[in-house]
């Protein structure tokens, strides 16, 4: 990731044969050095993470899609390179993507002219996964059923819209946020083909290289197809590498190399002190990596809790130097981005050209500004030109801004004499067909950053005071365990619960999927969490206001009819969700037909109805992904296939269906669905617009589908039908708009980042856990409870720190007319009436309030309001100069 | 506790989880060693093209 250079020493000609040495001679920062051997280290530590991620599973050894010998069948991560720009063929689709190989090679040279854009593609789910016959793999890997519907769409983007893509899957598994709409659209909009099948063989026509593939549809008929290209969606595997570590840290796995834990400490091994996370703790996508990380951070981190900030070093601040009234002595440092820029725009002459500007006294181009070795040269530019403005033409601000006003602050200048202009995303990746114009747009684009900059002053950035207590709203399992956690690492912290006890849904459960008792671990959990002297919890208590920002919140809280506040600085909301009442299949009208919670609670007080039940079906997605509610509900194909166990370790004569769409048993959940299957619990699949019926007749309950092997309708005689319902969110709008939150078209809450920022709101200072943001099972709700938690540390941990931007709105008291337009207008309160001193009655500005969105400023009337760093003149002067003529 | 607890944290593995945790923790007070195998951090997310349900670049 970071742009290093690194030696492979066994290739290397000077360190194997002597000979070379280029790199040494050419390499500008000196960092090549020869004589580095291996050295062993010893580090002493108070915990471990251990997060080894996985292995793509390797299918040559599969001989029926022979991999290791047809050129067109590919695997998933090679084709993932083939899309990527900066791969082999530069995201153009082609056969024959790996060739050439060796180019002086003839048949590599043949077979190289025989390249073309291919026209169909197929795409082979779980090769390496859901597998015991051809390898050892029997969970599902989690991720393959969407990164072949991503591939699919991209492949399809790049190519054009005639490309043929076609999915063969044995179930189509997409059960996290948005994953059932991306589905939807890739069939509708993109129209890709979903076939469910196994695919037989693949065989090669030895001409064309055309790979001819034979299956059985879902009739039963056989059918062959021709395809260009075949992508094998292949597992993730824990390697022999990682699994001879964990027995050297001695952590017990499960039999398929993935970490063992328990579902109440999800990211802790068995081994004291040793935290795991990602893919090693169970097949998963980015976010749920993300989430694990987060919360390994906060268990690793509980456990040191006593000598925190013991052993971090702070970071030495240097003297601002004053430059008010001075001259400006602008600095122009134009970056080739690579070839991302230069490749375009001619920056040699961008920076001749910088070198003529009025008030530039030093220009310098630079191949990456952002590298280490360009910053520092840039520190000692700033110093030795006695520079005191400088202005950046590379990418965008919005990464790369923060890195270079470090830069400047390293160097003594305060971090607002500083402009950026993106002759990038702005200019040579749109105008990357006309260099000439490209050129002149990026001398333009500096010579009005210039022209600010030399405006620009040293502003001044209030430090925001934190108060470092914390409120979790809502006291269920993700709740408890981001409150426990923060509890733990010293911080005050709050829950409110609107029922008259904690533990939420949880309540309702009897076990979890990895087959612990809810009920015992929860209730030591509540235990814990109402001991533990930091925490005070507030039951039969609902939020009633929130006002303020980051570090600074003020609520009202409402219980039995009092009303009392509360000032926090961090938030965590973890309000959870709630089962979908049934409005179909007869729910209501009989005894005997109940949701899936229903059948968890006659378990858990052991029901003796239970005894005279013969035959027990279960119909899933209830609720779930149909077109008022497109979503999956993750939990309910592991939840229904628990209790099937459970119905047949009770009494292996009683006949149990699951009647269902797909079977969404992600990771090793599989290991369930096959042990069902094992048990005799008979599947019968059934599709949206062809649903089961029951019938009540007299005494009998009856269901009607239609079986998906025999294609035929078949009755069902129950003594019992439990429908698997959806989760539904809170839909909380209230709690939203307190926090300034959004909420998805579904009701649940969205958080920063769908990839990077899983556990935590666009607005600071404000979290999110469990399943509010989606439905999640015990585990993962707790994962993300911790992530909250770990992520709020890292706020709560600037508490010395957190400043306000520099750029807000300030009053020019002699011109206010004191209208009081802009204390009406602000949608943060920030501007107020003085009510004392040479000025009462004028506009003043709350600097710790104001968010810098400037529409005070275009409000006055009199003129009275500024933008600071983006002042009237400042602006102007750029428009202004953009009219200059060069 | 009698012991002296070490305020330092060993994370192994530099992919997407590993790098994040060892911010977390470096962000909230604890001394982090990130352990590598391979020459430069980023892991197999650094080569993913794209990435479900955003289509966000994965770089």
């Amino acid at each position: 990731m970071p742009l290093k250079y690194a030696i492979n020493p066994d290739i290397c000609l000077k360190l194997t044969k002597d000979k070379c040495g280029t790199c040494e001679e050419v390499c500008p920062a000196n960092a090549i050095d020869y004589t580095q051997t291996e050295e062993h280290i010893t580090i002493n530590a108070g915990s471990i993470i251990y997060s080894p991620g996985f292995t793509p599973f390797d299918p040559s050894k599969f001989d029926n899609y022979q991999y290791a010998n047809f050129p067109n069948v590919i695997t998933s991560m090679e084709f993932e390179r083939i899309l990527s720009a900066t791969g082999p063929t530069m995201g153009h689709v082609t056969t024959f993507p790996k060739l050439p190989l060796n180019p002086k090679k003839k048949k590599d040279k043949l077979l190289a002219q025989k390249r073309k854009d291919p026209k169909k593609i197929a795409w082979f789910q779980c090769v390496g996964s859901r597998d015991i016959n051809k390898c050892d793999n029997p969970y599902c890997s989690s991720v393959c059923c969407m990164y072949a519907v991503k591939e699919a769409i991209i492949a399809k983007e790049h190519a054009g819209g005639d490309l043929d893509c076609s999915i063969f899957y044995m179930d189509m598994r997409t059960p996290g946020k948005e994953f059932e709409k991306y589905y939807e659209n890739a069939k509708d909009k993109h129209g890709i083909n979903f076939i469910r099948t196994k695919v037989h063989s693949v065989t090669e026509n030895p001409e064309t290289h055309d790979l001819n593939i034979r299956y059985v549809d879902d009739f039963g008929q056989i059918v062959d197809d021709t395809y260009d290209m075949i992508v094998l969606s292949v597992g993730l595997e824990i390697s022999e590498e990682t699994k001879a570590l964990s027995e050297k840290l001695g952590i017990d796995l499960t039999s398929n190399g993935f970490c063992k834990t328990n579902s109440f400490e999800p990211v802790t091994s068995s081994r004291d002190g040793i935290y795991i996370s990602g893919v090693f703790n169970n097949p998963k996508d980015i976010p749920d990596s993300v989430l694990d990380a987060s919360a390994a951070a906060s268990a690793a981190g509980d456990a040191l809790s006593s000598a925190r900030d013991t052993l971090t070093k702070s970071v030495e601040k240097i003297e601002e130097i004053n430059v008010v009234g001075e001259r400006p002595r602008i600095g122009a440092f134009i970056c080739d981005c690579g070839s991302n820029i230069k490749g375009v725009v001619d920056c040699e002459a961008v920076t001749e050209y910088a070198k003529t500007l009025p008030y530039v006294e030093f220009a310098d181009e630079s191949m990456y500004a952002c590298s280490q070795d360009a910053q520092s040269k840039m520190v000692d530019f700033i110093k030795e030109k006695n520079l005191n403005r400088i202005v950046i033409a590379a990418c965008t601000p919005k990464t790369h801004e923060p890195l270079f006003q470090e830069t400047l602050a390293n160097s003594g200048l305060n971090k607002y004499l500083f402009e950026m202009t993106n002759i990038r995303n702005h200019n040579s990746w749109v105008h990357k067909n006309n260099p000439d114009i490209a050129t002149q747009k990026a001398k333009d684009l500096v010579r009005m950053a210039v022209a600010k900059a030399a405006l620009a002053e040293p502003l001044k950035e209030e430090k925001i005071n934190v108060n470092d207590s914390v409120v979790v709203v809502g006291g269920g399992l993700a709740g408890m365990t981001s409150a426990k956690s923060l509890a733990t690492q010293g911080y005050s912290t709050h829950i409110i619960e609107k029922n008259n006890q904690l533990g939420g849904e949880a309540h309702k459960l009897y076990k979890t999927a990895q087959g612990e008792d809810v009920q015992t671990q929860l209730n030591e959990l509540i235990k814990e969490v109402e001991n533990n002297d930091n925490i005070t919890v507030h039951c039969n208590t609902t939020l009633e206001s929130a006002d303020g920002f980051v570090g600074n919140f003020k609520s009202t809280l409402k219980s039995d009819d009092k009303e009392f506040e509360l000032e926090y600085g961090i938030a965590v909301l973890a309000t959870g969700a709630k089962a979908f009442v049934p409005d179909e299949y007869e729910y209501g009208n009989d005894e005997r037909i109940i949701t899936s919670l229903d059948l968890d609670k006659m378990f858990k007080v052991n029901d003796t109805k239970l005894d005279t039940i013969n035959s027990a079906v279960f119909i899933q997605c209830v609720g779930s992904r149909q077109p008022d509610r497109p979503y999956c509900s993750r939990v309910c194909c592991t939840h229904s296939i628990d209790n099937a166990i459970e119905l047949k370790k009770r009494n292996p004569k009683m006949n149990v269906f699951i009647i269902y769409r797909d079977i969404r048993t992600y990771g090793e959940s599989e290991l369930l669905y096959k042990e069902a299957r094992n048990l005799g619990v008979i599947f019968i699949r059934y599709e949206v617009d062809k649903k089961p019926e029951v019938t009540i007749k007299g005494k009998n309950l009856f269901i009607k589908v239609t079986d998906h092997v025999l294609n035929m309708p078949v009755e069902i005689k129950t003594d019992m039908l439990t429908l698997a319902t959806a989760i539904v969110p809170r839909k909380d709008e209230k709690l939203a708009n307190f926090f300034k939150v959004p909420l998805n078209d579904e009701g649940f809450f969205i958080e920063k980042h769908a990839k990077l920022g899983p556990a935590e709101f666009a607005t600071s200072g404000v979290f999110l856990a469990g399943s509010g943001h989606y439905p999640k099972p015990v585990n993962e709700a707790i994962t993300q409870g911790r992530a909250s938690a770990s992520r709020a540390l890292t706020l709560l941990a600037k508490k010395d720190s957190l400043f306000t931007s520099g750029i807000i709105a300030n009053v020019d008291p002699l011109k206010c007319s004191e209208c009081g337009v802009c204390v009406s207008i602000c949608p943060y309160s920030a501007p107020m009436f003085a009510t004392e001193g040479r000025f009462e009655g004028k506009a003043e500005v709350n600097p710790v309030l104001c968010k810098g969105c400037g529409l005070c400023v275009a409000s006055c009337r009199s003129g009275a309001l500024h933008l600071r760093g983006f002042d009237t003149n400042q602006i102007f002067s750029q428009i202004f100069a953009l009219g200059e003529v060069v | 506790m009698n012991k002296q607890l070490i305020g330092s944290v060993v994370v192994i593995g530099g992919g997407i989880s590993g790098m994040l945790s060892a911010l977390d923790l470096a962000n909230s007070g604890y001394y982090v060693y990130l352990v590598e195998k391979g020459p430069s951090i980023g892991g197999v997310m650094a080569q993913l093209d794209k990435t479900f349900p955003t289509n966000d670049c994965a770089m």
